[in-house]
């Protein structure tokens, strides 16, 4: 289906994906933690925007439930817990540093390429009028993935998990308007326990290794470098 | 006839009028800071002034560097003649497309960097590596954001792009979000503004533009200041009319050309306040992070061709 012939509410559907994508890039190159925590809840807020969008054009009623879920717990809540764990924690002047940026920007675009080819298929099946985004949402669970692996410091880590979560609730929302609501309210409490179990990680790794740097684990406690 | 006459005279609009933008630019930041501002005639005043002058040539300058500052006003404004101002559909658009546009200004950026190091001086050859160094990072990102124009216009023919987006109506694109974004980040860089140079310092460390042309005097340095002028003018034409084109002419009634005149100028004053905000929000980048925010905006480029492919199409 042509752009052109999509009503403005459905454009604005794909607009609000792409920014979605372009979030998830966002938190890949951030170093600093307390921006990144900001940019996940802008993720957050537009992952709900987009939620409520879907709701409006395909009149599922349930849909606005989830975006004010979505709304509630991973642009204020989350983010507001990881903040203030960051101040706790006093942390929030480093950096975490990512090695050659560059090139994990276009490992990240070259996932992009990779959910489009899988994706494909699906797009040909699937008649709903959010199916192109299917290959964003992969991206977005992708690209949190990445960030998991580039980055060294827990609380960026635990940030991109959460937007992997993000890019998960985006995959149901897109190609099946969501599921069911007992599913969704479930993994919300449960997005929401993990928040607060990784605060508490946070306390007992930096008690046990005296940094949050998890580089630290890979080395013997007893060997001094 | 009459649309030679018309291509003609917008091409004289554009080169008289790339001052004036340059003038705005400097009022706006000027009451933005807090400073009285200078007139905004005042580069034409520059301009006249340096005309005036006498050269002063270094006693080893050879042929290139006197014939440098020719060549780079000259291909600027080629450039200048194939950009849709006022109206589309003029004769001059067809000579020559997009790809063409990024040749004419890699072959004065090719020039200017070779008169650099004519004269042998340090701060020459240090401008010239420099200016290579930005460009090479910018050029793709902003190969990147035209194909992804042409991608969805089906031509690289801007007039045939503008016609495109204009007879589409109002689209929402996550493709130009992107790629007018991309296009905004490498015209801050190609023109030399902040984060990236800083035009208005001569100081030794950060410049970068201004470390090449150093040697220059008279005529010549007036001419490369007013090609550097006419190359903001193009970018921000470019990006003005290339992702908003409304307003533009579509025939050459004279009312129209009116309308097209007014819109262009409406669009280059908002723009031209929006960089302003810009550069005055932010602080000059360390060289070295330059690298870093041409590849964001080459990673735009490349979303905005991505977003194109994935989203718009199929």
């Amino acid at each position: 289906m042509a752009l052109e012939n999509l009503s403005l509410y459905e454009q604005a559907i794909l607009l609000l994906a792409a920014m979605v994508l372009f979030t998830s890039f966002a938190l890949l190159a951030q170093t600093r933690i307390l921006n990144l925590i900001r940019v996940f809840a802008w993720q957050g807020t537009l992952l709900a925007v987009t939620t409520g969008m879907v709701a409006v054009v395909s009149g599922q009623h349930h849909l606005y439930i989830s975006a004010l879920l979505t709304f509630v717990l991973k642009a204020l809540l989350i983010p507001w817990m990881l903040h203030r764990l960051v101040l706790r924690l006093d942390i929030q002047r480093d950096v975490d540093s990512v090695v050659q940026p560059a090139v994990v920007l276009l490992g990240g675009a070259a996932l992009v390429v990779f959910c489009y080819w899988v994706a494909l298929p699906i797009v040909h099946l699937s008649a709903l009028i959010t199916r192109n985004t299917i290959a964003v949402s992969m991206a977005v669970v992708l690209l949190g993935m990445l960030m998991i692996i580039s980055r060294r410091k827990a609380v960026s880590q635990v940030v991109g998990f959460m937007s992997m979560e993000n890019g998960l609730f985006f995959a149901a929302m897109v190609s099946t308007y969501g599921m069911p609501m007992a599913v969704e309210l479930g993994i919300a409490f449960d997005v929401l326990v993990a928040a607060i179990l990784f605060g508490v990680f946070f306390f007992q790794i930096r008690a046990s290794i005296d940094s949050l740097d998890i580089d630290r684990l890979n080395r013997l406690h007893e060997v001094e470098e | 006839m009459i649309a030679w006459l018309l291509a003609l005279l917008q091409t004289l609009l554009f080169i008289g009028a790339a001052p004036l933008l340059s003038g705005w630019l400097k009022i706006a930041k000027c009451r933005l800071q807090n400073r009285s501002a200078p007139s905004l005639l005042q580069p034409y005043r520059d301009l006249a002034k340096l005309f005036g002058k006498s050269l002063v040539l270094a006693e080893h300058a050879s042929w290139l560097f006197r014939s440098t500052p020719y060549i780079v006003f000259g291909a600027t404004a080629l450039a200048a003649a194939v950009i849709p101002l006022v109206a589309v559909r003029l004769p001059t658009a067809a000579i020559a497309d997009v790809i063409v546009l990024v040749g004419f200004f890699a072959l004065a950026r090719f020039f200017l960097a070779l008169a650099g190091m004519d004269i042998g001086t340090a701060f020459g050859g240090m401008g010239a590596s420099r200016e290579m160094t930005v460009s090479s990072l910018a050029e793709p990102a902003l190969l990147m954001a035209v194909f992804t124009l042409a991608m969805t216009a089906s031509s690289t023919n801007l007039s045939t792009a503008m016609q495109y987006t204009l007879d589409s109506g109002l689209v929402l694109r996550p493709s130009f979000l992107f790629a007018t974004l991309g296009l905004m980040m490498v015209a801050v860089a190609e023109t030399g503004r902040v984060p990236i140079d800083n035009p208005v310092t001569h100081l030794e460390l950060t410049m970068i533009h201004e470390a090449m042309i150093l040697e220059y005097s008279g005529r010549h340095l007036a001419l490369i200041e007013w090609a550097g002028q006419l190359k903001l003018m193009i970018y921000a034409v470019l990006i003005a009319n290339i992702f908003m084109p409304w307003g533009i002419a579509t025939d050459f009634a004279p009312a129209a050309l009116l309308i097209g005149v007014l819109a262009i100028t409406f669009k280059l004053l908002v723009l031209g306040a929006v960089l302003v905000l810009v550069e005055t929000l932010l602080a000059k980048m360390r060289l070295f992070k330059a690298p870093e925010y041409l590849h964001l905006a080459f990673l735009l480029s490349l979303l905005g061709m991505l977003s194109h492919v994935i989203l718009e199409a199929g």
